[in-house]
Protein backbone atom coordinates (compact mmCIF):
# COMPACT_ATOMS: atom_id res chain seq x y z
CA UNK A 1 0.00 0.00 0.00
CA UNK A 2 1.01 3.49 -1.06
CA UNK A 3 0.73 4.66 3.10
CA UNK A 4 3.27 1.53 4.00
CA UNK A 5 6.18 3.78 1.68
CA UNK A 6 5.27 7.18 2.99
CA UNK A 7 4.99 5.67 6.68
CA UNK A 8 8.45 4.19 6.33
CA UNK A 9 9.22 7.51 4.75
CA UNK A 10 8.42 9.37 7.57
CA UNK A 11 9.84 7.15 9.88
CA UNK A 12 13.04 8.11 9.02
CA UNK A 13 12.84 11.52 8.55
CA UNK A 14 11.29 11.82 12.37
CA UNK A 15 14.10 8.93 13.60
CA UNK A 16 16.74 10.89 11.93
CA UNK A 17 16.03 14.34 12.95
CA UNK A 18 15.91 13.09 16.22
CA UNK A 19 19.32 11.49 16.26
CA UNK A 20 20.48 14.63 14.91
CA UNK A 21 18.84 16.50 17.51
CA UNK A 22 20.45 14.04 20.33
CA UNK A 23 23.72 14.38 18.64
CA UNK A 24 23.83 17.87 18.73
CA UNK A 25 23.00 17.97 22.62
CA UNK A 26 25.58 15.60 23.08
CA UNK A 27 28.64 17.57 21.49
CA UNK A 28 27.09 20.92 23.24
CA UNK A 29 25.94 22.93 19.86
CA UNK A 30 22.65 24.07 19.63
CA UNK A 31 21.54 22.88 16.40
CA UNK A 32 20.98 19.35 14.51
CA UNK A 33 23.95 17.78 13.62
CA UNK A 34 23.54 15.54 10.11
CA UNK A 35 19.57 14.62 10.89
CA UNK A 36 18.39 14.45 7.69
CA UNK A 37 21.82 13.00 6.39
CA UNK A 38 21.26 9.68 9.10
CA UNK A 39 17.59 9.82 8.02
CA UNK A 40 18.50 9.38 4.65
CA UNK A 41 20.98 6.61 5.36
CA UNK A 42 18.10 4.81 7.53
CA UNK A 43 16.36 5.28 4.15
CA UNK A 44 18.62 3.27 2.14
CA UNK A 45 19.40 0.79 4.67
CA UNK A 46 15.78 -0.45 5.11
CA UNK A 47 14.69 0.34 1.70
CA UNK A 48 17.79 -2.40 0.84
CA UNK A 49 17.01 -4.92 3.43
CA UNK A 50 17.19 -8.25 0.82
CA UNK A 51 15.12 -10.41 2.99
CA UNK A 52 12.07 -11.37 0.77
CA UNK A 53 9.79 -10.52 3.53
CA UNK A 54 10.91 -7.20 4.11
CA UNK A 55 10.69 -6.10 0.43
CA UNK A 56 8.96 -2.94 -0.27
CA UNK A 57 6.27 -3.74 -2.84
CA UNK A 58 6.06 -1.19 -6.43
CA UNK A 59 3.04 -0.16 -4.55
CA UNK A 60 4.73 0.42 -1.38
CA UNK A 61 7.75 2.15 -3.34
CA UNK A 62 5.36 4.54 -5.47
CA UNK A 63 4.39 6.21 -1.66
CA UNK A 64 8.32 6.99 -1.55
CA UNK A 65 9.15 8.07 -5.15
CA UNK A 66 6.10 10.33 -5.19
CA UNK A 67 8.00 12.53 -2.46
CA UNK A 68 11.19 11.91 -4.68
CA UNK A 69 9.37 13.58 -7.71
CA UNK A 70 8.55 16.17 -5.67
CA UNK A 71 12.00 17.56 -5.30
CA UNK A 72 12.12 19.99 -7.36
CA UNK A 73 8.37 21.59 -6.87
CA UNK A 74 9.37 21.82 -3.31
CA UNK A 75 13.17 23.47 -3.99
CA UNK A 76 11.24 26.01 -6.42
CA UNK A 77 8.75 26.74 -3.46
CA UNK A 78 11.14 26.99 -1.14
CA UNK A 79 13.27 29.66 -3.66
CA UNK A 80 10.35 31.86 -4.07
CA UNK A 81 10.16 32.01 0.03
CA UNK A 82 13.50 33.27 0.29
CA UNK A 83 14.57 36.28 2.23
CA UNK A 84 16.52 37.68 -1.02
CA UNK A 85 16.09 41.08 -0.18
CA UNK A 86 17.70 40.75 2.96
CA UNK A 87 20.53 39.00 1.23
CA UNK A 88 20.58 42.45 -1.32
CA UNK A 89 19.92 44.67 0.31
CA UNK A 90 22.22 44.76 3.67
CA UNK A 91 25.13 46.39 2.09
CA UNK A 92 28.56 45.14 0.33
CA UNK A 93 30.44 43.67 3.11
CA UNK A 94 27.85 40.78 3.72
CA UNK A 95 27.91 40.06 -0.25
CA UNK A 96 31.29 40.26 -0.82
CA UNK A 97 31.70 37.45 2.21
CA UNK A 98 28.92 34.96 0.51
CA UNK A 99 30.18 35.42 -2.73
CA UNK A 100 33.87 34.83 -1.57
CA UNK A 101 33.12 32.20 0.44
CA UNK A 102 30.93 30.37 -2.40
CA UNK A 103 34.32 31.76 -4.90
CA UNK A 104 36.48 29.49 -2.88
CA UNK A 105 34.60 26.18 -2.16
CA UNK A 106 33.62 25.87 -5.98
CA UNK A 107 37.88 26.97 -6.64
CA UNK A 108 37.85 23.93 -3.86
CA UNK A 109 36.15 21.31 -5.49
CA UNK A 110 38.30 20.19 -8.50
CA UNK A 111 41.21 20.22 -5.97
CA UNK A 112 39.73 17.55 -3.05
CA UNK A 113 37.90 15.43 -6.14
CA UNK A 114 40.89 14.55 -7.22
CA UNK A 115 42.81 13.86 -3.97
CA UNK A 116 39.71 11.13 -3.36
CA UNK A 117 40.03 9.31 -6.20
CA UNK A 118 43.73 8.56 -5.35
CA UNK A 119 46.11 11.30 -6.96
CA UNK A 120 45.16 10.82 -10.30
CA UNK A 121 47.88 13.06 -11.46
CA UNK A 122 47.03 15.13 -14.70
CA UNK A 123 43.10 15.73 -15.12
CA UNK B 1 -16.95 36.55 -6.30
CA UNK B 2 -13.68 37.68 -6.00
CA UNK B 3 -13.80 37.43 -2.24
CA UNK B 4 -14.86 34.16 -2.29
CA UNK B 5 -12.48 32.61 -4.58
CA UNK B 6 -9.76 34.51 -2.31
CA UNK B 7 -10.86 32.81 0.48
CA UNK B 8 -11.19 29.72 -0.96
CA UNK B 9 -7.07 30.07 -1.94
CA UNK B 10 -6.84 31.41 1.41
CA UNK B 11 -8.10 28.40 2.94
CA UNK B 12 -6.90 26.26 0.95
CA UNK B 13 -2.78 27.22 1.30
CA UNK B 14 -1.01 24.13 0.24
CA UNK B 15 -3.50 23.20 -2.33
CA UNK B 16 -2.76 27.23 -3.75
CA UNK B 17 0.49 26.17 -3.64
CA UNK B 18 0.97 23.12 -5.71
CA UNK B 19 -1.44 25.28 -8.40
CA UNK B 20 1.19 27.74 -8.46
CA UNK B 21 4.53 26.17 -8.09
CA UNK B 22 2.76 23.56 -10.95
CA UNK B 23 2.17 26.90 -13.20
CA UNK B 24 5.42 28.20 -12.56
CA UNK B 25 7.31 24.54 -13.08
CA UNK B 26 5.45 24.44 -16.40
CA UNK B 27 6.38 27.85 -17.48
CA UNK B 28 9.67 27.25 -16.87
CA UNK B 29 10.11 24.24 -18.74
CA UNK B 30 8.55 25.65 -21.50
CA UNK B 31 10.91 28.81 -21.33
CA UNK B 32 13.78 26.11 -21.19
CA UNK B 33 12.45 24.43 -24.32
CA UNK B 34 11.72 26.97 -26.70
CA UNK B 35 14.34 29.75 -25.47
CA UNK B 36 16.99 27.94 -24.78
CA UNK B 37 16.45 24.61 -26.47
CA UNK B 38 17.27 22.81 -23.54
CA UNK B 39 20.02 24.04 -22.65
CA UNK B 40 19.14 26.02 -19.45
CA UNK B 41 17.89 23.38 -17.46
CA UNK B 42 13.92 23.90 -16.76
CA UNK B 43 14.33 23.10 -12.84
CA UNK B 44 17.72 26.00 -12.74
CA UNK B 45 15.04 28.49 -14.85
CA UNK B 46 11.77 27.20 -12.10
CA UNK B 47 14.40 28.46 -9.19
CA UNK B 48 15.84 31.75 -10.62
CA UNK B 49 11.78 32.84 -11.53
CA UNK B 50 11.18 32.00 -7.96
CA UNK B 51 14.33 33.88 -6.36
CA UNK B 52 13.15 36.82 -8.02
CA UNK B 53 9.60 36.37 -6.95
CA UNK B 54 11.00 36.20 -3.80
CA UNK B 55 12.61 39.60 -4.20
CA UNK B 56 9.55 41.53 -5.55
CA UNK B 57 7.57 39.75 -2.78
CA UNK B 58 9.76 41.16 0.05
CA UNK B 59 9.95 44.27 -1.46
CA UNK B 60 6.27 44.28 -1.96
CA UNK B 61 5.55 43.41 1.46
CA UNK B 62 8.31 44.01 3.35
CA UNK B 63 8.47 40.57 5.18
CA UNK B 64 11.09 38.28 5.04
CA UNK B 65 9.47 35.35 3.80
CA UNK B 66 9.24 35.90 -0.14
CA UNK B 67 6.26 35.51 -1.84
CA UNK B 68 4.73 33.72 1.24
CA UNK B 69 4.12 36.77 2.46
CA UNK B 70 0.99 37.66 0.36
CA UNK B 71 -1.65 35.51 2.39
CA UNK B 72 -2.78 34.09 -0.95
CA UNK B 73 0.14 32.53 -1.15
CA UNK B 74 0.91 31.16 2.02
CA UNK B 75 0.96 27.84 1.40
CA UNK B 76 4.20 28.43 -1.22
CA UNK B 77 6.04 29.07 2.27
CA UNK B 78 4.71 25.76 3.66
CA UNK B 79 5.63 23.70 0.39
CA UNK B 80 9.12 24.63 0.66
CA UNK B 81 9.65 25.28 4.32
CA UNK B 82 11.97 23.05 6.39
CA UNK B 83 9.84 20.14 6.60
CA UNK B 84 9.23 19.39 3.32
CA UNK B 85 12.12 20.46 2.15
CA UNK B 86 13.64 17.55 4.41
CA UNK B 87 11.13 15.11 3.65
CA UNK B 88 11.51 15.41 0.14
CA UNK B 89 15.58 15.50 0.75
CA UNK B 90 15.71 12.55 2.45
CA UNK B 91 13.49 10.73 -0.26
CA UNK B 92 15.93 11.56 -2.87
CA UNK B 93 18.03 8.68 -0.80
CA UNK B 94 15.53 5.96 -2.18
CA UNK B 95 17.76 5.79 -5.53
CA UNK B 96 20.47 6.46 -4.32
CA UNK B 97 23.95 3.79 -4.25
CA UNK B 98 25.08 3.00 -0.97
CA UNK B 99 28.55 2.03 -2.35
CA UNK B 100 29.12 5.47 -3.90
CA UNK B 101 28.50 6.95 -0.75
CA UNK B 102 30.88 4.38 0.94
CA UNK B 103 34.04 5.31 -1.44
CA UNK B 104 33.69 9.05 -1.13
CA UNK B 105 32.86 8.83 2.44
CA UNK B 106 36.05 9.62 3.96
CA UNK B 107 36.79 12.74 1.70
CA UNK B 108 32.94 13.72 2.09
CA UNK B 109 33.53 13.79 5.69
CA UNK B 110 36.74 16.00 5.50
CA UNK B 111 34.90 17.92 2.74
CA UNK B 112 32.91 19.76 5.75
CA UNK B 113 35.38 20.33 8.05
CA UNK B 114 37.68 22.01 5.22
CA UNK B 115 34.01 23.96 3.79
CA UNK B 116 33.50 25.30 7.00
CA UNK B 117 37.00 26.48 7.91
CA UNK B 118 36.99 27.85 4.53
CA UNK B 119 34.16 30.23 4.31
CA UNK B 120 35.03 31.04 8.13
CA UNK B 121 38.33 32.26 7.09
CA UNK B 122 37.29 33.97 3.84
CA UNK B 123 34.36 35.58 6.02
CA UNK B 124 36.50 36.85 7.97
CA UNK B 125 39.13 37.93 6.06
CA UNK B 126 36.55 40.04 4.42
CA UNK B 127 35.26 41.62 7.44
CA UNK B 128 38.92 42.55 8.27
CA UNK B 129 39.13 44.11 4.95
CA UNK B 130 35.97 46.38 6.19
CA UNK B 131 37.05 47.63 9.09
CA UNK B 132 36.24 45.44 11.71
CA UNK B 133 38.87 44.37 13.78
CA UNK B 134 37.09 42.70 17.40
CA UNK B 135 37.44 38.95 17.48
CA UNK B 136 33.66 38.73 18.10
CA UNK B 137 32.66 40.37 15.13
CA UNK B 138 34.95 39.14 12.87
CA UNK B 139 34.32 35.44 14.24
CA UNK B 140 29.97 36.34 13.86
CA UNK B 141 30.79 37.02 9.94
CA UNK B 142 33.15 34.39 9.23
CA UNK B 143 31.12 32.03 10.86
CA UNK B 144 27.53 33.69 8.66
CA UNK B 145 29.84 32.87 5.68
CA UNK B 146 29.19 29.30 6.34
CA UNK B 147 25.50 29.42 6.78
CA UNK B 148 22.86 31.67 7.89
CA UNK B 149 22.37 29.30 10.82
CA UNK B 150 25.96 28.91 12.14
CA UNK B 151 26.56 32.74 12.01
CA UNK B 152 23.61 34.00 14.15
CA UNK B 153 24.37 30.68 16.44
CA UNK B 154 28.29 31.92 16.52
CA UNK B 155 27.27 35.48 16.95
CA UNK B 156 24.74 34.72 19.99
CA UNK B 157 27.22 31.92 21.70
CA UNK B 158 30.17 34.91 21.32
CA UNK B 159 27.81 37.88 22.55
CA UNK B 160 27.86 39.44 19.41
CA UNK B 161 25.68 42.66 18.66
CA UNK B 162 22.63 42.39 17.10
CA UNK B 163 23.90 44.51 13.98
CA UNK B 164 26.29 42.20 13.21
CA UNK B 165 24.21 39.23 13.42
CA UNK B 166 22.19 40.37 10.96
CA UNK B 167 25.00 40.77 8.71
CA UNK B 168 25.95 37.49 9.20
CA UNK B 169 22.68 36.37 8.53
CA UNK B 170 23.01 38.32 5.09
CA UNK B 171 26.23 36.97 4.19
CA UNK B 172 24.83 33.44 4.70
CA UNK B 173 21.86 34.43 2.45
CA UNK B 174 23.54 35.47 -0.33
CA UNK B 175 25.59 32.35 -0.22
CA UNK B 176 22.63 30.27 -0.59
CA UNK B 177 21.25 32.41 -3.24
CA UNK B 178 24.45 32.38 -4.91
CA UNK B 179 25.03 27.99 -5.09
CA UNK B 180 21.60 27.88 -5.97
CA UNK B 181 21.94 30.16 -9.43
CA UNK B 182 25.37 29.95 -9.78
CA UNK B 183 25.58 26.22 -9.45
CA UNK B 184 24.59 24.51 -12.81
CA UNK B 185 26.67 27.28 -14.92
CA UNK B 186 29.85 26.05 -13.60
CA UNK B 187 28.91 22.63 -13.00
CA UNK B 188 30.73 21.60 -15.67
CA UNK B 189 33.94 23.64 -15.46
CA UNK B 190 34.43 22.25 -12.11
CA UNK B 191 33.74 18.56 -12.48
CA UNK B 192 30.59 18.61 -10.78
CA UNK B 193 29.01 15.18 -13.13
CA UNK B 194 29.09 12.64 -10.42
CA UNK B 195 28.28 11.17 -6.99
CA UNK B 196 31.94 11.76 -5.61
CA UNK B 197 32.52 15.33 -6.27
CA UNK B 198 28.59 16.07 -5.84
CA UNK B 199 29.21 14.70 -1.98
CA UNK B 200 32.90 17.07 -2.12
CA UNK B 201 30.45 20.13 -3.04
CA UNK B 202 27.66 19.42 -0.35
CA UNK B 203 30.58 19.19 2.14
CA UNK B 204 32.19 22.69 0.66
CA UNK B 205 29.16 24.45 0.34
CA UNK B 206 27.25 23.50 3.60
CA UNK B 207 23.95 25.39 3.03
CA UNK B 208 21.41 22.79 2.82
CA UNK B 209 18.66 25.29 0.53
CA UNK B 210 21.59 26.34 -1.57
CA UNK B 211 22.73 22.91 -2.32
CA UNK B 212 19.20 21.36 -2.71
CA UNK B 213 18.67 23.90 -4.95
CA UNK B 214 21.98 24.03 -7.10
CA UNK B 215 21.91 20.40 -7.68
CA UNK B 216 18.39 20.05 -8.77
CA UNK B 217 18.94 22.32 -11.15
CA UNK B 218 21.89 20.57 -12.42
CA UNK B 219 21.47 16.93 -11.93
CA UNK B 220 18.88 15.87 -9.92
CA UNK B 221 20.85 12.36 -9.77
CA UNK B 222 23.37 14.01 -7.82
CA UNK B 223 21.00 15.42 -4.79
CA UNK B 224 21.43 12.51 -2.40
CA UNK B 225 25.08 12.43 -2.48
CA UNK B 226 25.50 16.39 -2.10
CA UNK B 227 22.48 16.75 0.26
CA UNK B 228 23.99 13.91 2.53
CA UNK B 229 27.17 15.67 3.44
CA UNK B 230 25.78 19.67 3.43
CA UNK B 231 23.31 18.41 5.98
CA UNK B 232 26.31 17.52 8.47
CA UNK B 233 28.16 21.12 7.69
CA UNK B 234 25.78 23.54 10.26
CA UNK B 235 26.14 21.35 12.90
CA UNK B 236 30.03 21.01 12.49
CA UNK B 237 30.18 24.50 11.74
CA UNK B 238 28.16 25.56 14.94
CA UNK B 239 30.21 23.72 16.69
CA UNK B 240 33.87 25.07 15.30
CA UNK B 241 32.54 28.59 15.06
CA UNK B 242 32.41 29.44 19.13
CA UNK B 243 35.07 27.55 19.80
CA UNK B 244 38.11 27.06 17.84
CA UNK B 245 37.50 29.20 15.33
CA UNK B 246 36.57 32.07 17.38
CA UNK B 247 40.29 31.16 19.36
CA UNK B 248 42.03 31.11 16.60
CA UNK B 249 40.73 34.41 15.53
CA UNK B 250 41.47 35.99 19.27
CA UNK B 251 45.17 34.62 18.72
CA UNK B 252 46.03 36.43 15.55
CA UNK B 253 44.29 40.05 16.32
Amino acid sequence: MVIYGVALLSFCMLAGVFAGDLLGDLIGVKANVGGVGIAMLLLILLSNLTHQRYKLSPITESGVNFWNAMYIPIVVAMAASQDVIAAVSSGWMAIIAGVAAVVAAFLMIPVLARFGKGGRADA
Amino acid sequence: MPETLADVLRGNALITAFVFVGILVWLSYLLSAKLTRGKLHGSAIAITIGLILAYVGGALTGGSKGLADFSLLAGVGVLGGAMFRDFAIVATAFGADLDELKKAGAVGAASIVIGVVLSFVVGAIVALAFGYTDPVSVSTIGAGAATYIVGPVTGTALGAESGVIALSVAAGLTKSVLVMVGTPLVASRIGLDNPHSAMIYGGLMGTTSGVAGGLAATDPKLVPYGAMTATFYTGVGCLLGPSLLFLAVRAVL
